[in-house]
């Protein structure tokens, strides 16, 4: 029988991590993410990795750059105004094609905010936080299991599509401890990285950058980066599909948020109400055609958010033209985060039989 | 017929975009031959900053990452972190270095990274068109200093390589010119020095270069290069500041 650990969601990150091979991590202590860093610093030493404690987020990320742009597997992590702080290198990396991780363990915002479980970040994630029009991949893990497994997608897809990628959690499943299966990393096959900085050695100039000057080169650049965001969305888009084959209302949202609404749908279907829920998996790639399909037969969606109404932007430009896309938000601060019992009030409020 | 002076290998026949007059052309020279010397050309990583020292990927025959605005340290020790058996240096200006990349120097240098930086102070942002620097001199007409920079209001230039001796993570900080033959060949001593303790293992080394912006400071390229051996150096002072291994 596998074995099963009593993991921390931050932890189960750094598990994730480590198995995919990332040697190279660098940040800043920021709540609710600081067992991210305190456990890469007892475990890089060991395996032969380098740990940094920056100066700052933004020298933090700007290591990440460098590191990864030998090739290496490197990562930061963070909390929302630390996310904030390495926007301008995100960007930067877009730009310039550089796989890496970034965690968000965001928290409530906006300013200073509170420590609490938030969603507040799901606009800087998912629509290009820094300047100039890009796109990372943005993963939203739900559970301790998927902190880990998604760690792990996190750096392949980063990799295969050579653009940063990001996992967005918050205090819930950052701080939460559960059960957790670790599995060696499932193989994948990965490009060569012939793009990779290694000294001249083996012949011909290689330079890794986000400049471009000559007529025609810059948007020419634009247009293969956006080639890419349309193949992620082909390929890459990841869902969970929970009892909406018969739904006649159909519940969604991603993370902490989607945790207590599958409760709540979950307590629906004991009282025989027809609900289902469809949880984004990956927020970028967004899981569109999950959500035309099943607006097929299904016409009517809650979102829910942490948040004032962010996701929901995407659901409504994903479902069926017909369907009815309602919205119950909890933009967090202390004592805001829903029960399930209430957002099982708000699925009565819409559900029709 | 015997060959007496050529292109450093490490540098791509090309015209480069610099104006003239200026000296970052002597110093890529100057950093160049030093690579070839120590036959570093092909191990070596170069990380360009934010400035007119953008395109030296385009003058430099070597693997090149670009860094954000003032960040090329942190980026460095990304890159000499995951790569140790490589050469790292960055090459930056004073706008990058002294004012947006403060943190970034400091603590790098404090980390005692072994990498080299490379520091060209011209006293202004060149490639902006001409706005006043940290390391700008008292009354230094500039295109944001119209007045001439008032040190009650605008503080005082930075010296760099004495700030940075003061670090104990920092093994070798030094100032150079080139606006003579003789200052030429004492900064190509300073940049093999610098050049010797990452070989060597030996940590964080600085050279600061002193250097003439003509377009900037509205002169000639001849009055340009006197105003370095006149003005900067009698604020900046060159020499070596810390050599803790006595190369």
């Amino acid at each position: 029988m596998a074995k099963r650990l009593l993991v921390r969601g931050n932890e189960a990150i750094c598990m994730g991590a480590i198995e995919a091979g990332c040697r190279y991590y660098f940040g800043y202590p920021i709540t609710p993410q600081n067992d991210i860093p305190e456990f890469m610093s007892r475990e890089m030493p060991g395996l032969n990795g380098e740990f940094i404690q920056a100066e700052s987020e933004i020298a933090s990320i700007n290591m990440v750059l460098g590191a990864a742009a030998t090739g290496a597997r490197a990562m930061t992590s963070s909390s929302s105004p630390g996310i904030s702080l390495k926007m301008e290198t995100i960007s930067y990396m877009a730009g310039m094609e550089i796989p890496c991780l970034i965690v968000n363990i965001s928290r409530s915002g906006p300013g200073l905010g509170g420590i609490d479980a938030s969603q507040g970040d799901y606009f800087q994630a998912v629509k290009g936080g820094g300047h100039g029009g890009y796109h990372i991949i943005v993963l939203a893990p739900s559970s301790i299991q998927e902190m880990y497994d998604l760690t792990m997608l996190a750096f392949d897809l980063a990799e295969i599509y050579r653009m940063p990628a990001m996992i967005l959690g918050d205090a819930v499943v950052g701080q939460m401890k559960e059960p957790l299966i670790p599995h060696p990393r499932p193989h994948r096959e990965l490009p060569a990285k012939d793009w990779a900085l290694r000294g001249t050695e083996e012949g011909g100039q290689r330079v890794v950058k986000s400049l471009f000057l000559g007529d025609g080169e810059l948007e020419a650049h634009n247009w293969k980066l956006f080639a890419k965001y349309r193949d992620l969305a082909a390929k890459e888009a990841r869902w969970e599909d929970y009892e909406t084959a018969d739904a006649t209302l159909i519940a969604t949202g991603f993370g902490s948020a989607a945790r207590i609404a599958k409760t709540a749908v979950a307590m629906a279907r004991e009282e025989g109400m027809k609900v289902g829920l469809l949880r984004p998996i990956t927020l970028f790639p967004f899981p569109a055609k999950a959500f035309a399909s099943a607006t097929e037969h299904c016409k009517t969606v809650l979102d829910i958010e942490l948040n004032t109404g962010q996701m929901v932007e995407d659901v409504r430009l994903s479902v069926a033209r017909d369907a009815e896309v309602h919205f119950y938000g909890r933009p967090s601060g202390t004592g805001s985060l829903p029960t399930p019992e209430e957002l099982l009030e708000q699925i009565r409020r819409y559900y029709r039989n | 017929m015997q060959q007496v002076f050529r292109r450093p290998e490490s540098l791509k026949d090309v015209q480069t975009h610099f104006c003239p007059g200026c000296h970052h052309g002597t110093i890529h020279r100057i950093v160049a031959e030093t690579l070839d010397e120590f036959d570093l050309a092909r191990k070596t990583i170069g990380v360009a900053s934010i400035g007119c020292s953008v395109f030296l990927y385009s003058y430099f025959d070597l693997d090149v990452v670009e860094s954000p605005h003032g960040r090329a340290p942190a980026v460095a020790t990304g890159v000499k972190r995951a790569r140790p058996d490589r050469f790292v240096f960055t090459y930056q200006g004073d706008g990058d270095l002294a004012a947006i990349g403060t943190a970034e120097i400091i603590h790098a240098a404090n980390r005692g990274e072994d990498i080299t930086v490379i520091f060209v102070n011209n006293t202004t942002y060149g490639m902006t068109g001409g706005q006043m620097a940290p390391t700008t001199l008292p009354g230094q007409r500039t295109s944001t200093s119209p007045y001439g920079r008032r040190s009650e209001k605008e503080g005082f230039p930075v010296r760099v390589a004495e700030l940075l001796s003061g670090l104990d993570g920092v093994a070798f900080s030094a100032r150079a010119a080139v606006n003579s033959p003789r200052n030429i060949m004492d900064a190509k001593k300073q940049m093999k020095k610098a050049f010797r303790y990452q070989i060597e293992g030996k940590g964080f080394s600085f050279v600061e270069f002193l250097s003439a912006c003509p377009t900037n400071w509205g002169m000639g390229a001849i009055e340009a290069n006197e105003r370095v051996g006149r003005e900067m150096c009698e604020y900046f002072r060159l020499g070596t500041f810390k050599n803790t291994a006595n190369l």
